[in-house]
């Protein structure tokens, strides 16, 4: 079997994904799966899409060796620079994809759910583009600590609501998000920003982040002459990993999504079902949704992209996890030995290959940079003091 | 302890002496819901939801939110809740209304065979569409639970048929597009489903989602068999307490007998 292919027609990676929502919705998530694939295998659409990429988004994304850290580690480290794309962050790739595709069902509105707010300055932005209402869902705890996105989003033209639900943070944006469509999908899309969700979502999400590794194993074969003996990304919902893991998943690279310790869904969860899917879930003993923590507002979930369940599930991919601690680390030595400030959500990429360097001696590691950190300064103002 | 009354037998016998159905819904787990959901049975209501809460309720408005929170704060479990019910003993059948998630980490053999054991009828499951409801539905006839569905206004024609035939106990009819909580009028839609879904089944059919007082509720049963109330019992219940929801039980009751059959 092919590995990330088409799901099966109830939108399974294996025992994982489906379509869980409520009734309302169904058709909703039906139609979008028959305008996705349509416009799938429309080269109009594709065309167009490809054109938005270069000449608004800024692709193809560079790569970019670490000699000094690749040296003081002993491995070839090469950062796949999604941080340069225009909004900051590989969101954008997925959002343009979406909003094209909202523009070609007749919406007028979208509205999105954000952590860090990266998802919501990709959204906002697309929808300035395209003349589109856009309404952002923002935990209340995230809205803190990531002010500066808040205001680049109202900047943009986008009405941001503070959620102050549950655990005040992602997961919590992404039930006030549902329920926003729950009552306006007859004009709105739903432009979920990660790789989650119900069906159509995980699948069309990787499809329009597929981009990232199917350049990536070009690049690297134009300019190395070989793939990567690993490449590692972060993941939250996993969005910017399932992108880069699309490109190498058939070719003998070990694939690791590295996981904050506080939101580990692969690593401490069990098959549950929320927001639509059927993943590995963080959740008591009865079922109720556990609070994920992390020091990055973007990986403060504790759910997983159904496909990552099934990746973990046949053993394709590992999901190993950091702490803040060596996430703290791992963001200034980025920044002291390359000059290059990453997101705190990819410091967890690099945390875990810091950690594990000793064991990697001489291999060439490829890591999704997948964005910039200049949305994290403030915070770590504080923590640095 | 509670003997479960089958739910849709119930209700056409109900609806067959020309009555009008009233459902309440009241979340389970709160302080003092097993006094509030005695006190709606005593003022006429025909069945009753108990919503078991979870923590992350996406059909859900601010006020059941709200509930929800409060009685998980509370120390609520499924199986608290169910342990409580199963002493109510009211003489009108129980349904248990919770999200999926609940279902499928208890297991759903397991899951239906606590319900029956709680004297409970019935069970309505808001995130787990047609498509995903296979295995629940097998465990739950199996266990004699009977497994509302929900038709939603978005549906195209074909898709409602499918929703009845699988619908055991009432078809709900949701009766607007949003999640629920109380609004000023009763949305057109409230009517306009029930009516799609009284042309093509015989299943009680039961307007819920934005029927928020006994005008509407009247509103509502021109068209359908009858009513879920949800947020507004809800909200009388945070507010004023078992005393206020049976008073608007009871008001809304009288409203019902009041439309000619």
């Amino acid at each position: 079997m092919t590995l990330m292919a088409e799901p099966s027609a109830t939108g399974r990676f294996g025992e994982f994904g489906g379509r869980f929502v409520p009734e309302t919705l169904v058709p909703a998530c039906q139609e979008l799966e028959a305008a996705f694939r349509e416009a799938w295998a429309d080269v109009a659409f594709r065309d167009e899409l490809g054109s938005l990429s270069r000449e608004f988004a800024g692709r193809p994304s560079i790569l970019t060796e670490c000699r000094n850290l690749g040296a003081k580690l002993g491995i070839r480290l090469i950062l796949k620079r999604e941080d340069l794309n225009h909004t900051g962050s590989h969101k954008i790739n997925n959002v343009l994809g979406q909003t094209l595709l909202a523009k070609r069902m007749g919406k007028t509105r979208i509205v999105a759910e954000t952590g860090a707010g990266q998802h919501g300055v990709a959204s906002a932005t697309a929808a300035a583009l395209f003349g589109l209402d856009c309404k952002v869902y923002m935990g209340a705890v995230d809205v803190e600590r990531q002010e500066l996105n808040v205001f680049r989003m109202r900047l943009l033209g986008a009405e941001v609501e503070a959620v102050h639900s549950g655990s005040r943070t992602l997961k919590d944006a992404v039930n006030e998000a549902m329920r926003d469509w729950v009552a306006t999908v007859g004009d709105t899309h739903y432009c979920l920003g990660s790789v989650m969700g119900p069906h159509p979502y995980p699948w069309m999400v990787r499809e329009f982040h597929r981009v990232i590794g199917d350049e990536a194993r070009q690049q690297s074969r134009e300019r190395y002459g070989c793939d990567p003996d690993v490449v590692v990304a972060c993941v939250g919902g996993g969005s910017n990993a399932m992108g880069i893991f699309s490109g190498f998943v058939d070719l003998p690279v070990r694939l690791v999504g590295v996981e904050p310790a506080g939101g580990a869904a692969v690593g401490r969860g069990v098959p549950g079902v929320v927001h639509g899917m059927r993943s590995y879930l963080m959740q008591d003993e009865y079922g109720q949704v556990q609070e994920a923590h992390s020091i990055s507002a973007g990986l403060d979930y504790p759910g997983v992209g159904p496909e990552h369940s099934y990746l973990a599930s046949i053993g394709r991919a590992e999901y190993p996890a950091v702490n803040d601690a060596e996430v703290i680390e791992a963001f200034q030595l980025l920044a002291r030995a390359e000059g290059i400030i990453p997101a705190l959500e990819c410091a967890h990429a690099l945390a875990w290959i810091v950690r594990e360097a000793p064991n990697m001696q001489g291999k060439y590691v490829m890591m999704n940079l997948s964005g910039r950190g200049d949305k994290d300064v403030a915070q770590m103002m504080e923590i640095l003091g | 302890m509670s003997v479960a009354i089958p739910l849709e037998a119930y209700l056409r016998a109900q609806r067959a002496i020309g009555r009008k159905l009233l459902v309440p819904y009241i979340t389970g787990g709160l302080p003092g819901w097993e006094h509030a959901l005695r006190a709606a049975a005593s003022a006429g209501a025909d069945a009753i939801e108990i919503g078991i809460p979870f923590s992350d309720p996406v059909m859900d408005g601010p006020v059941i939110q709200q509930a929800s929170q409060l009685a998980l704060e509370a120390g609520a479990t499924p199986i608290s809740i169910l342990r409580q019910a199963r002493d109510l003993d009211v003489g009108i059948p129980l349904v248990v209304m919770t999200y999926y998630n609940t279902v499928h980490h208890a297991g759903h053999e397991r899951f239906a065979q606590e319900l029956e054991a709680a004297g409970i009828s019935a069970a309505i499951v808001p995130d787990l569409p047609l498509e995903e409801s296979g295995p629940w539905c097998l465990a739950a006839d199996g266990a004699g639970i009977e497994t509302v569905m929900l038709a939603a206004p978005t549906a195209p024609d074909h898709r409602l048929p499918l929703i009845c035939a699988r619908s055991r106990g009432f078809v709900y009819s949701v009766g607007l597009l949003g999640v629920t909580g109380e609004r000023t009028t009763l949305a057109a839609t409230a009517t306009s489903l029930a009516a799609r879904l009284k042309a093509i089944t015989d299943v009680p059919v039961l307007v819920g989602v934005g029927v928020s007082n006994a005008e509407q509720a009247v509103e509502a049963v021109q068209v359908a068999d009858g009513v879920v109330q949800g947020a507004s019992v809800v909200r009388r219940l945070l507010e004023h307490g078992a005393e206020a929801v049976a008073e608007y039980v009871a008001e809304v009751r009288a409203a019902l007998d009041h439309v000619p059959a």
